[in-house]
């Protein structure tokens, strides 16, 4: 019934040639949400990586109407396209494609306007957990620990200091129409959501977690894995909500270590024992928060 | 569509004109957040969509920066955009004037001038729209209420012009005017659509044929979308004389283009003045002639583009130029000031700055007369004893 990957149409709405880093998520994403969404479709992006790899002036990756204004107006910006579309008595989607930054921090303000609204728009969060376009700084979105260029691993101080901030939560606590977080390591989830969103009508929110290999320092082969390895260890939870109500939640199979995770990425390599006792408790935390309690330890 | 209203003579407030003009204009997208002054333009055109006097989409935002974001947005998509701020609200604006200006999109946007904290007050001065000069925005300084409402036509007209296209923010007085009621005459929406058509973009965001708006750009490119943004600037002169003079052929009401001249045919010396406190002047003028003292007025009605030409030709009949300014340039001069030497360069006449009004103070005639008499003084020497003059500034001599 859903959608399916061999599904989706040969056309690339978000066109190869784009300047993105090797295993980059964020076009991974905006590619194949704009085959879900279609050709009828108004896109705006903020300040972020994908206004820059999306296209330098006179070169564009994008064959649909694209507009942006600034950093931290996304909600503001998405809002004010759909008002004139349906004033001029048309229907197109509108779309905003923010980072976590333009999300999480300099951008909440004008989102949380535009859903407190319930513009009909759908509004994408590509998370990757740091300012990444800018040259990797720390984020609300940045977790515990993080080397970032201003978490920087210092004689005194190891790393970001403070939680990555629930900002699924948040939108989930503004009863929107449609609220879902997705991962790009779950592309039938990633796929049935998407078109869920567009189906939808009012506000829309869908929170992307989307792997970087230039900030995390990780082999850009493996960006779907640590995608899958964050859903897996409890640091990324996939789940959608109707108004507020929570109506799935994935649980994966089995739950793998923290450390398993932070493994293979850079950012976390300078981690001592006690740092990812305080990671695993926080994902612990998130775990018992989602699925209501922690599996059994089994016996070794 | 705006309902068909008729021709009407109202009493009204200068933010109940710039609401109306917007009404009448038959705008398509509104994004506003209240701030005093301003406040009554949001909640007038609240109103008139409640009543469906107008079906416009109206975005309550939830701040200015978003006001303004979504009014780009909005006419990006090729709708007519209104919006209105003041003070605090148009400071949270500044990054979005830029961008709507670059972007060729002739939003207009009444401005109520208040002052800008710190001390926070609500009372008149230009010290918002002055540091706003450089964004690519016209700017245009109203006197009466009803000048508010024509210049609101006048904005979208000049504006929306294809050799323009750029955005308009039209100011009044807080207080003064935004508050205050006086008799406005305010034309059909018949009328208006006879004199404005509808909004005609070259460029805007449709699926059926998607392109770029406000692409990420290198060196090799913004040079020359700047050099296009003072062209277009440039032009607009000719275009506000050209709407000037057309809508006082339609509705009767001449506002003479980028400034009008008042007895200065055979003036010794002339005072500049912006808003309000031309009125104050004009009587001033009056009172003075009446003694034998030949004083002219000028007001200054645009200040972007700057009426640089016409204040030359006033400059090149006269000894001495009083230049009043309700905003500081600190370590410089008000802003009114140095925009008119740089258009008097060359000439050899003092140039007198004076500074008054700020925060709201009251600007009376006996502060108007000393402008008139430090400027005649000044024509006597041939020099001005100081260049920037505070007057009615509480330890400070003018």
């Amino acid at each position: 019934m859903s959608l399916n990957v061999k599904d989706l149409p040969d056309e690339h709405l978000f066109t190869p040639g784009h300047t993105a880093c090797p295993g980059c998520a964020a076009p991974v994403v905006v590619r194949n949400l704009m085959k879900v969404f279609g050709k009828d479709t108004i896109v705006y992006a903020p300040a972020n990586c994908l206004l820059v790899f999306g296209g330098t002036y006179p070169y564009i990756a994008w064959k649909v109407p694209y507009l942006h204004e600034a950093f931290e107006n996304t909600g503001a910006c998405i809002s004010g396209v759909k008002r004139a579309v349906k004033k001029l008595g048309k229907d197109s989607l509108v779309v905003g494609v923010a980072g976590d930054g333009g999300t999480y921090d300099i951008g909440i303000q004008a989102l949380s306007g535009a859903a407190e609204r319930n513009e009909d728009v759908i509004y994408v969060c590509y998370d990757n957990e740091a300012y990444m376009n800018t040259g990797i700084q720390r984020s609300g979105s940045t977790p515990f620990g993080a080397a970032t260029t201003t978490t920087p691993v210092g004689k005194k101080i190891p790393g970001k200091t403070q939680n990555k901030k629930n900002m699924a939560e948040i939108m989930r606590a503004h009863e929107v129409p449609y609220m879902a977080t997705m991962s790009i390591a779950y592309p039938k989830d990633f796929l049935r959501k998407a078109e869920k969103a567009r189906d939808t009508r009012g506000f829309r929110y869908l929170h992307v977690f989307s792997p970087c290999p230039t900030g995390w320092r990780h082999d850009p082969a493996l960006s779907i894995e640590m995608g899958r390895r964050a859903v897996e260890s409890g640091m990324w939870t996939l789940y959608e909500a109707e108004y507020g109500r929570i109506t799935d939640i994935y649980k994966p199979k089995r739950k793998i270590p923290v450390k398993e995770y932070i493994r293979d990425q850079g950012r976390f390599r300078h981690f001592t024992e006690e740092m990812v006792d305080k990671l695993q408790e926080y994902a612990n935390h998130k775990w018992k928060q989602m699925y209501g309690s922690l599996p059994e330890e089994k016996p070794e | 569509m705006v309902q068909s209203i008729e021709s009407k003579k109202m009493v009204v407030t200068g933010d109940y004109s710039a609401a109306y003009g917007a009404l009448i204009c038959d705008v398509d997208v509104v994004a506003a957040y209240p701030i005093t002054p301003q406040t009554f333009i949001v909640e007038d055109f609240s109103e008139f969509v409640a009543d469906g006097l107008t079906d416009a989409e109206f975005v309550k935002v939830e701040s200015e920066h978003s006001a303004m974001s979504a009014c780009i947005a909005a006419q990006a998509a090729g709708a007519r955009t209104f919006t209105a701020t003041a003070s605090q609200g148009l400071a949270l604006m500044h990054e979005m004037l830029f961008v709507a200006a670059a972007l060729h999109l002739p939003i207009v946007m009444p401005v109520v001038n208040r002052t800008l904290a710190a001390p926070i007050g609500i009372w008149c001065e230009y010290n918002d729209t002055m540091p706003e000069r450089d964004t690519g925005w016209l700017q245009v300084y109203c006197e009466t209420n009803q000048e508010v409402l024509d210049m609101v036509i006048q904005s979208y007209k000049i504006g929306e012009h294809r050799d323009v296209m750029l955005p308009v923010m039209p100011s009044m007085d807080a207080f003064i005017l935004s508050h205050t009621v006086e008799p406005v005459y305010a034309p059909s929406t018949q009328e208006v659509a006879d004199f404005l058509p509808r909004y005609q973009p070259q460029a805007i965001l449709d699926t059926s044929n998607p392109m770029t708006i406000g692409s990420f750009a290198p060196p090799e490119y913004i040079q020359e979308i700047r050099y296009q943004s003072e062209v277009t600037m440039q032009k607009a002169r000719e275009v506000i004389q050209q709407v000037n003079d057309d809508f006082a052929q339609t509705f009767g009401r001449d506002y003479h283009g980028l400034i009008e001249e008042y007895r200065t045919d055979d003036a010794d010396v002339v005072l500049i003045t912006m808003g309000t406190v031309t009125g104050t002047a004009r009587e001033v003028v009056d009172e003075m002639r009446g003694e034998g003292k030949k004083v002219g007025l000028v007001k200054l009605r645009f200040f972007r583009p700057f009426p640089l030409q016409e204040l030359r030709r006033v400059a090149e009949n006269v000894e001495a130029i009083g230049v009043y300014d309700r905003a500081m340039s600190f370590g410089s001069g008000g802003p009114a000031f140095i925009e008119t030497r740089h258009a008097l360069y060359g000439l050899d006449i003092p140039v007198v700055n004076f500074l008054a009004g700020l925060g709201g103070r009251d600007v009376v005639k006996e502060d108007v007369r000393l402008m008139f008499e430090k400027t005649l003084k000044a024509a006597k020497e041939g020099r001005a004893e100081k260049d920037v003059v505070w007057i009615g500034t509480r330890g400070v001599k003018p």
